[in-house]
């Protein structure tokens, strides 16, 4: 158990994270009304963001050891243990569920007209197995979760989705399930060739390069299903066109990051070898990804759909991030995560936005709405900007670092991610000119109202987050950083130095 | 270097950005929205006024630099501003002229009644903001920072109009210059980070900030990231990227003056000319034998574009051409290497303002008093506006290079400059002979034919008089500041030297 620094708040903060939207949801049954359900929820919400904050504060930035730790035996037969923790790689994540559940209430306040109890029970059980998913550091425990995530996911989509929702929802979960499955066989082949499920303890061993790269591959099908990478990336655009707003947001928040996370946390320390051997065709599918989701995102006239393409694209830049493997393209990655998850969060928000007063998410439909909507659209304006990593936005900074590292690990590979990021500036302009501007002559838009205060409190942390991690990204980045070394070193070492050779061309 | 710590140059950008917001709360009441433009207008000059004292060089001031950080993104990455001689040359230049645009603007927005003032007059003040901050960039992050607010801001402007046309034009204004800062000039920032460990300018404009060591390794990649630098900035309207800027001429006219005579394209220039001396260096540049090459190929466009202005009829058009022209000048100087030549590339960045915000100033005032936008329709106008005329008259001949008018001094020291060659004096004396000429040929058939061309048949004249006083009086100053420029260049000369030291 060294790997782990017990937990020394005087109650268990993280096992307190997970079971507090569980409880809240428990509760929730019992609750009669729609209005109170709401209410009810958007407490619990807030008080789990609440708790998670001390998180931040408490967390030690010079060790790369994963803390608030808690360990109980489970199933001792079976060796399955009950262990959390967190790092300098999940902290940020942890911060960014618990902080955008609160807003996705607020968010479906008025959209969510039927069946508010479930919708809210939902978003509950989705807060809950999300959190764990990025505190377990037990391999069961993790799949537990990380399948318990599927089921309300499923259920958003399917009940409060839109007209091909069952299409959407279906598709949603094939494709998860399958990456699930062979997730599962890994854990156990894991299990087998080791005797435990505990991910720190499973981490640098000695096992045979044939074994890696079956487990690696087994891994990576899971994960890159979840990002989604190119070419898995199908089930992505459909899901997020019919899922309600607050799907959509859970969705491109935090869903998307598993995948990523689940690159950093298993497949980089459990694969190290496999992962050096598989570098070269990831880092040209991420760019594949970058250029394939920027021209889909073009061709758009569905907003959701043109977020849900930008999304694919966005993400390829994470991955480029992860696989350059040196500190500045994984920090960036890091790094990016949470500014996708705050920036397309809000641009689906804004979408959603429109959505409950147009009743259209196209883009001839919304265009010229600037004239009435001069709020909205100032709010949209930022986030779009945010989106095509504008200088002095958070994306920027993840952009940069990422591509930092990508040029001083591959400078043609990365050459050829750079029209992605042209192409988001124009996909983003081309969106937000419509929706603005418009046309010389626009449809009639007379009589819409401009973004009332709920709307506005949705919308303005994340603003906040934009500029700070845009301007001063220095908070962020330091409690990542002693992590992001040590697993470096964790894949350096396996492989031979090659990484360090990759490090030595920064100055 | 000296430096010292002050928030002067967060002041006089704020106050565009001030400016800007109080034009959008006061929208209902028009003069007390001017009011704020003008009062945002001078204070920002007489913050930029005040610190001449400390940055100009030794008979005039100190000679320091001030350098003022914000924020700190990453080590070698931050947003810090930075006043010295080379800023000051553009700041004091562009914040002077803000005050006649804002008293023609009103005019000639009035004039014509046009639409959306109010956000007219907002987005004036925020490219202002933007302007300055690449004024006062101290790093290429926050240049290239500065130089994006630019682009945002102006597209509402360019588009102003909201009709097909305007549309068109800033489409192609914002796809031109967004794709080239991101397709360029991002992945060469990123170069030169994973290169040299930092965006910082250099203090001088000889060593730039790469090592001896990485040029000699990536010589190369080096010259790679300097072409992308020269392109990447497609505000400098260099061939091929210089499209939009006559695509830009749908917006209103005093948008074209003050942003496409001083504010935007300025920003280009700057940023390209800023990056040439203070990222990559003369020593530099001379190692890996960049300014001849470069030189040649600004020539071309400064050649092309004048011969395409020979044959616009459609009188902005004709300035727009002449401008991208004009503009390669600034480059040609800087790339000569020579302490001439840069001081004369240099101090065109000030004369061409001036000069050709009276040239864009006199295209509005004939358009808001006759309507007339083509050249063919102004034979004898110049008898019904004198005054107007007579500024063109006076801009056209410093954009000629003729004494005693401003441009004479860029001309002169470009010549110099360009005797200092060691070789190649030859070729580029040819091009700066063959654009005089041209400059003749596109400019001087303008007030000719005004005053002493025939007025077309059946035509009234007797309703046609000068445009409002508003307009006149600002194109007036403008005129004989380029005047005053050309007999007097010592001013700005002193921050000019101080660059090259």
């Amino acid at each position: 158990m060294d790997f782990l620094i017990m937990n020394h708040m005087g109650f268990p903060i993280l096992s307190a994270l997970i079971f507090l939207p569980l409880v809240g949801a428990l509760i929730l049954l019992c609750i009669p009304g729609e209005t109170a359900a709401k209410n009810w929820t958007m407490l619990v919400t807030v008080v789990t963001a609440l708790v998670s904050l001390p998180l931040y504060w408490n967390f030690d930035a010079t060790t790369a050891k994963y803390q608030f730790g808690e360990h109980a035996s489970w199933i001792s037969a079976l060796h399955i243990n009950y262990t959390l923790g967190i790092d300098g790689i999940s902290l940020l994540l942890v911060l960014l569920t618990t902080l955008i559940m609160p807003l996705c209430v607020l968010g479906s306040w008025r959209y969510i007209d039927k069946r508010v109890k479930e919708f809210m029970i939902c978003l509950l059980l989705m807060e809950t197995s999300m959190l764990g998913v990025f505190m377990a550091l037990d391999f069961i425990l993790f799949y537990l979760l990380w399948e318990a995530m599927l089921i309300p996911m499923y259920l958003l989509i399917a009940v409060w989705g839109g007209p091909r929702k069952v299409y959407a929802s279906t598709k949603f979960f094939l494709y998860t399930l399958a990456g699930s499955v062979l997730l599962l066989v890994a854990i156990i082949a894991l299990y087998l060739d080791q005797g435990t499920f505990s991910i720190p303890t499973l981490m640098g061993q000695d096992y045979s390069t044939n074994f890696q790269i079956l487990i690696f591959l087994a891994f990576f099908l899971a994960f890159a299903i979840k990002v989604p990478m190119f070419p898995f990336h199908t089930w992505l655009p459909a899901a997020h066109v019919e899922a309600p707003t607050a799907g959509s947001v859970i969705l491109a928040s935090i869903l998307l990051k598993m995948g990523t996370y689940g690159f950093l946390r298993f497949c980089l320390p459990i694969t190290p070898e496999a992962t050096m051997i598989f570098v070269p065709y990831i880092l040209w599918l991420s760019v594949a990804g970058i250029l394939y989701g920027g021209f889909t995102a073009l061709a758009q006239q569905d907003m959701k759909k043109l977020i849900a393409y930008s999304s694919v694209g966005h993400m390829g830049f994470v991955t480029l991030g992860i696989f350059v493997l040196n500190q500045q393209g994984i920090e960036g990655a890091l790094l990016q995560m949470i500014n996708h998850g705050i920036t397309t969060g809000a641009l689906f928000f804004c979408v959603g936005m429109i959505y409950e007063r147009t009743h259209s998410r196209e883009l001839d439909a919304a265009a010229g709405l600037g004239k009435y909507m001069p709020v909205y659209v100032s709010f949209l304006a930022f986030f779009s900007l945010s989106s095509l990593a504008f200088p002095g936005t958070n994306s920027f900074v993840g952009e940069f670092l990422i591509l930092v590292g990508g040029f001083a690990n591959n400078k043609i590979v990365t050459a050829f991610a750079i029209p992605g990021a042209v192409l988001a500036a124009a996909y983003m302009f081309r969106m937000l000119q419509r929706v603005v501007w418009g046309r010389p002559v626009n449809p009639d838009h007379s009589g819409i109202l401009d973004l009332n205060v709920r709307e506005m409190v949705t919308l303005a942390p994340l603003l906040f987050f934009v500029f700070w991690i845009g301007l001063a990204p220095a908070p962020f980045l330091k409690v990542m950083h002693v992590s992001v070394t040590h697993l470096i070193e964790q894949v350096g070492v396996a492989s031979g130095g090659t990484v360090s050779v990759a490090k030595l061309m920064i100055p | 270097m000296d430096t010292i710590v002050s928030v002067k140059p967060l002041l006089a950008i704020l106050t565009a950005l001030a400016g800007s917001i109080l034009v959008m709360m006061s929208g209902r009441k028009p003069n007390i929205r001017e009011a704020w433009s003008f009062i945002a207008a001078v204070t920002m000059f007489g913050i930029i006024i005040s610190m001449v004292t400390t940055v100009a060089p030794a008979p005039l001031g100190e000679g320091k630099t001030i350098v003022y950080r914000l924020f700190s993104l990453l080590p070698g990455v931050s947003v810090t501003l930075r006043v010295d001689a080379f800023s000051m040359i553009f700041a004091v230049a562009a914040s002077f002229l803000w005050i006649l645009a804002v008293f023609y603007s009103a005019g000639y927005m009035r004039g014509l009644h046009e639409h959306a003032q109010t956000r007219f007059n907002a987005c004036f003040a925020l490219s202002l903001f933007g302007a300055m901050g690449v004024a006062f960039s101290d790093n290429l992050f926050t240049l290239y920072l500065f130089y994006e607010i630019v682009s945002i801001c102006t597209y509402p402007l360019v588009a102003h109009h909201q009709d097909e046309e305007g549309y068109q034009g800033a489409k192609k204004y914002i796809v031109y210059l967004t794709t080239t800062a991101k397709g360029m000039v991002l992945p060469a920032m990123i170069l030169i980070y994973v290169l040299t460990g930092s965006l910082d300018f250099a203090h001088n404009i000889r060593t730039g900030i790469f090592s001896s060591g990485t040029v000699d390794a990536h010589g190369a990649l080096v010259t790679m990231l300097y072409v992308f630098c020269l392109l990447g900035f497609a505000k400098n309207g260099l061939m091929p990227f210089h499209n939009w800027l006559p695509g830009a001429m749908v917006a209103p006219t005093p948008v074209s003056a003050l942003l496409h005579a001083v504010a935007v394209v300025k920003v280009g220039v700057f940023c390209t000319t800023r990056v040439m001396l203070y990222v990559f260096g003369t020593d530099l540049m001379h190692g890996l034998n960049l300014g001849i090459p470069t030189a040649y190929f600004v020539s071309f466009t400064i050649l092309v574009a004048s011969i395409i202005a020979l044959s616009k009829d459609n009188l902005k058009a004709r300035l727009a051409y002449s401008t991208v022209s004009q503009l390669s000048y600034i480059i040609l100087g800087v790339a000569l290497l020579t302490p001439s030549g840069i001081q004369g590339g240099l101090i065109h960045i000030v004369n061409h303002a001036f000069s050709k915000i009276t040239l864009f100033f006199c295209a509005g005032a004939i358009y808001v008093a006759t309507h007339k936008k083509n050249i063919s329709e102004m034979s004898g106008l110049g008898r019904s506006m004198p005054f107007t005329f007579a500024a063109f008259g006076i801009a056209s001949l410093s954009m000629i290079g003729a004494p005693p008018v401003a441009g004479f001094v860029t001309k002169w020291k470009l010549l110099v400059g360009t005797m200092q060659l060691q070789s190649h004096y030859i070729g580029i004396l040819l091009v700066l002979l063959a654009s005089t000429l041209l400059n003749v040929a596109y400019f001087a058939p303008v007030t000719y034919r005004a005053f002493f061309g025939k007025r077309p048949e059946g035509e009234a004249y007797a309703g046609i008089k000068e445009a409002p006083l508003a307009m006149v009086v600002p194109l007036m100053i403008a005129a004989i500041i380029s005047v005053v420029i050309g007999i007097y260049p010592d001013f700005m000369m002193n921050f000019v030297k101080a660059v090259t030291g």
